[in-house]
């Protein structure tokens, strides 16, 4: 067990990545000699030489085209996107080439290509740099769409979105990547599957449903309404795409009452798609409409008010309240 | 560059291009000359540099290219009726660029991969791809219909251009599975395989194409870009998608660009072999224009005659790829009547054989779409699939009346 911030972990991971598979590479702008803008690619250049750590030109089509070409000559390439407002230029290869090449080959061609995007704000940048795009990508069959909250997951599920023969984006909370953790850098266990949900703390009122940067803020929810009594289960969903619905099922059905929190704005949401499949599921369990907490429908504003955007632990408090209500 | 890129006039006696003329007028230098080796004449022209490729070809070549493009007219030919029919969806003819096609395809070697677009029927017959399998994505039973590991030709790409950067990581890629084997087994250091990324002219203004040349000069990768610039994207004419000759950018990315008669199969052919050894050796890649036309539809969803003036495509058709080879080799003694016929019976063959496997072509199970949308295991694909079984089996008792009474005639 070491402790480290989830950008180091993130960087061992991708490190232990490069290590273990020698047709494993990383491309990105800038993430050579400096590392990347965040530094999660820092010293590896050095260790692993230019051929395996690409500073590509500045062209996010052209990073996403060619990985998709490697991942057909056998390579694994791990993309890095700068910021997350960034990756439309290369949304056309995500969505019409990457996320199809395996449907469309009938299953002969696989493209095995990671997408690295630091996503989320709080971080008082300008615009563009704190976007949580998400779930214009989870709309998308072929892909698969992790986050980790902490620096154990971070350190992992880089590893295992490598293996993946599937295209896997890793949405990184970029607010939390100095966050500090324990990470077992041991074994995973059959526990670690990235595309599980993990029940970080149990309870018996309602569930909150968060994932990526909003996990501690859902946690410290959890722990001021404890205060008050109630007994409040923490989910972090991991994954986006598939998400684990029997884990929040099988909690719900405990509970009897949902909050989903995200910061990507609330309508047409991820919390949308788990407020819907939760009612088919589990109406029976619920004692309460599902709540959700997001971000409103704006561009994400200026960074002077963003506090006011993003969720925090007041505004999952009052949809417990709510959802207590009932 | 340094490459010194000879080529002989293009015979000016049709449509002349206007960007040429733009081209000085915009860059206040020539644009390149084009290639030509074997004229509308059926005359054979010299080169400095490509002659010696054309002298390579034997007389087998030469009929073979024939034969070829022989074969893939009369399957277009075949493709349009079943679509005219109802057999097919939808078809991209390709009626003129018979030389482009052939020629550049029968120049690779099996050890390099193509990326086509959606037009290059031509290439998929120098590939060995079977035609009949070819159009299952016409006849709407596939997104795809071969398996691309067989054959080195890629599926087919609709997005524009989203190819020649899947093309350029490709070569990429050639270049790393090289160093490998030097680290291995001190084997060669030089790429052995080269990669062609098949666009059209319209396709030339996507950004896709721009940054494929940047990647693909910055990192040297053995990319041939291969441009049938064939006049028209649908109804918007080349000169819409640039001023200067296309081949002309290449200068701006720092690799060879080479404009060559794209109805002239010989030189099409040379031009493309001494591309594909160029980037094999390492050296980079080449921009290779194929001036050429569209002589049909763009498909058959198309209506040429709203944009276009009928004496443009009678100007083509005297320069027609197929009609020049055959002068060529009846003047050189290289075939005679009964080759000519054996090459028409033999496509009449293969028309009936595409006319014949299209029909049977089975419609796809939806069962199968659902199989290989993630290459692993997902839940909710499971539990749809799952939904829709239930939900199908609901409906089993009723088709098997519904079925019973059409039989019984009702
Ligand atoms: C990104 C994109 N935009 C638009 C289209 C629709 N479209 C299909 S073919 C075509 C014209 C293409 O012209 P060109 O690249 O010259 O190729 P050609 O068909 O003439 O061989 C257009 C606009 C498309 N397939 N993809």
């Amino acid at each position: 067990m070491t402790t480290m911030t989830i950008a180091k972990a993130i960087n061992e991971g991708l490190r232990a990545a490069l290590a273990a598979n020698p047709k494993s590479l990383l491309m990105g702008e800038d993430i050579g000699p400096l590392g990347g803008v965040y530094r999660v690619t820092d010293g590896l250049i050095g260790e692993f030489g230019p051929d395996r750590v690409v500073d590509t030109p500045l062209a996010e089509s052209g990073i996403i085209g060619t990985a998709i070409g490697l991942a057909l000559r056998g390579y694994s390439p791990v993309c890095e996107i700068q910021f997350d407002g960034f990756v439309f230029p290369g949304f056309n290869q995500i969505t019409t080439q990457l996320a199809k090449m395996h449907a469309r080959s009938h299953g002969n061609l696989t493209v095995p290509v990671v997408i690295r995007i630091p996503y989320g704000g709080g971080i008082g940048s300008v615009e563009h740099h704190s976007e949580s795009p998400e779930a214009l990508f989870a709309h998308t069959a072929g892909l698969r769409i992790i986050t980790p909250s902490n620096p154990h997951d971070a350190y992992w599920m880089i590893q295992q979105a490598v293996e993946c023969q599937d295209p896997v984006i890793i949405f990184e909370p970029k607010r939390r990547y100095w966050l500090k953790g324990d990470v077992d850098v041991q074994a995973p266990g059959p526990s670690e599957d990235p595309f599980k949900a993990h029940v970080l703390r149990e309870g018996t009122d309602a569930t909150v449903v968060a994932y990526g940067p909003l996990v501690p803020v859902a946690l410290a929810a959890a722990n001021a309404a404890a205060e008050d009594g109630r007994s409040v289960e923490v989910i972090d969903l991991r994954s986006i795409s598939p998400i684990d619905f029997d884990a929040v099922t099988a909690s719900v059905q405990k509970t009897g009452r949902l909050i989903v929190a995200h910061e990507a704005p609330t309508f047409g949401g991820i919390g949308g798609e788990i407020a819907a499949r939760i009612s088919e599921r589990a109406f029976h369990s619920l004692e309460a409409p599902v709540m959700r907490v997001g971000g409103f429908h704006m561009p994400y504003p200026v960074a002077k008010v963003e506090e006011d955007y993003l969720p925090d632990i007041d505004r999952i408090l009052e949809a417990l309240d709510r959802a207590l209500s009932y | 560059m340094g490459t010194h890129l000879p080529s002989t006039e293009f015979d000016g006696t049709a449509v002349d291009d206007q960007r040429e003329a733009d081209a000085e007028a915009v860059m206040g230098e020539p644009a390149a000359q084009m290639v030509q080796l074997l004229g509308p004449d059926g005359k054979l022209g010299a080169d400095p540099v490509f002659s010696a490729y054309a002298d390579k070809l034997t007389q087998e070549d030469l009929r073979g290219l024939y034969a070829d493009m022989a074969a893939i007219r009369r399957f277009d030919v075949e493709a349009t009726a079943l679509q005219r029919q109802g057999q097919l969806a939808l078809w991209v003819p390709l009626t003129g660029q018979e030389a482009a096609q052939i020629g550049s395809g029968r120049a690779s070697q099996p050890q390099d991969y193509i990326f086509p677009t959606y037009r290059e029927h031509g290439v998929a017959l120098t590939r060995n791809v079977d035609l009949a399998e070819l159009l299952r994505q016409f006849r709407g039973v596939s997104n795809g219909g071969w398996n691309p590991k067989d054959t080195n030709f890629h599926l087919y790409t609709l997005v524009l251009a989203a190819q020649t950067l899947h093309a350029v990581g490709y070569a990429m890629g050639i270049q790393r599975d090289q160093k490998l084997a030097a680290a291995t087994d001190g084997a060669k250091e030089q790429p052995d395989a080269a990669v062609i990324a098949y666009f059209g002219d319209g396709a030339s203004s996507e950004g896709d194409v721009h940054e494929s040349m940047v990647f693909a000069s910055s990192y040297k990768a053995p990319v041939v870009f291969f441009c049938q610039n064939n006049h028209w994207a649908i109804s918007v004419p080349t000169n819409v998608q640039t001023r200067v000759p296309l081949s002309n950018r290449a200068k701006g990315y720092g690799f060879p660009g080479i404009r060559v008669d794209g109805n002239d199969v010989i030189a099409v052919h040379a031009v493309t072999e001494w591309a594909l050894e160029h980037a094999r050796q390492g050296n980079g890649p080449v921009l290779i224009e194929a001036f050429t036309y569209r002589v049909g539809a763009h498909t058959t969803a198309d209506d040429p005659t709203k944009y276009r003036p009928s004496t443009e495509e009678d100007a083509w058709r005297a320069k027609d790829p197929l009609a020049r080879l055959e002068k060529y080799l009846r003047a050189q003694d290289l075939a005679d009547d009964a080759f000519f016929a054996k090459v028409k019976a033999d496509g009449d063959e293969l028309a009936g054989y595409v006319r014949r496997t299209a029909h049977d072509l089975e419609n796809p199970d939806i069962r199968q779409a659902f199989a290989n949308v993630y290459a692993q295991a997902h839940p909710l694909v499971a539990e749809e699939l799952a939904w829709f079984e239930e939900y199908s089996a609901g409906f089993a008792g009723e088709e098997e009346s519904a079925g019973q009474a059409a039989k019984a005639g009702h």
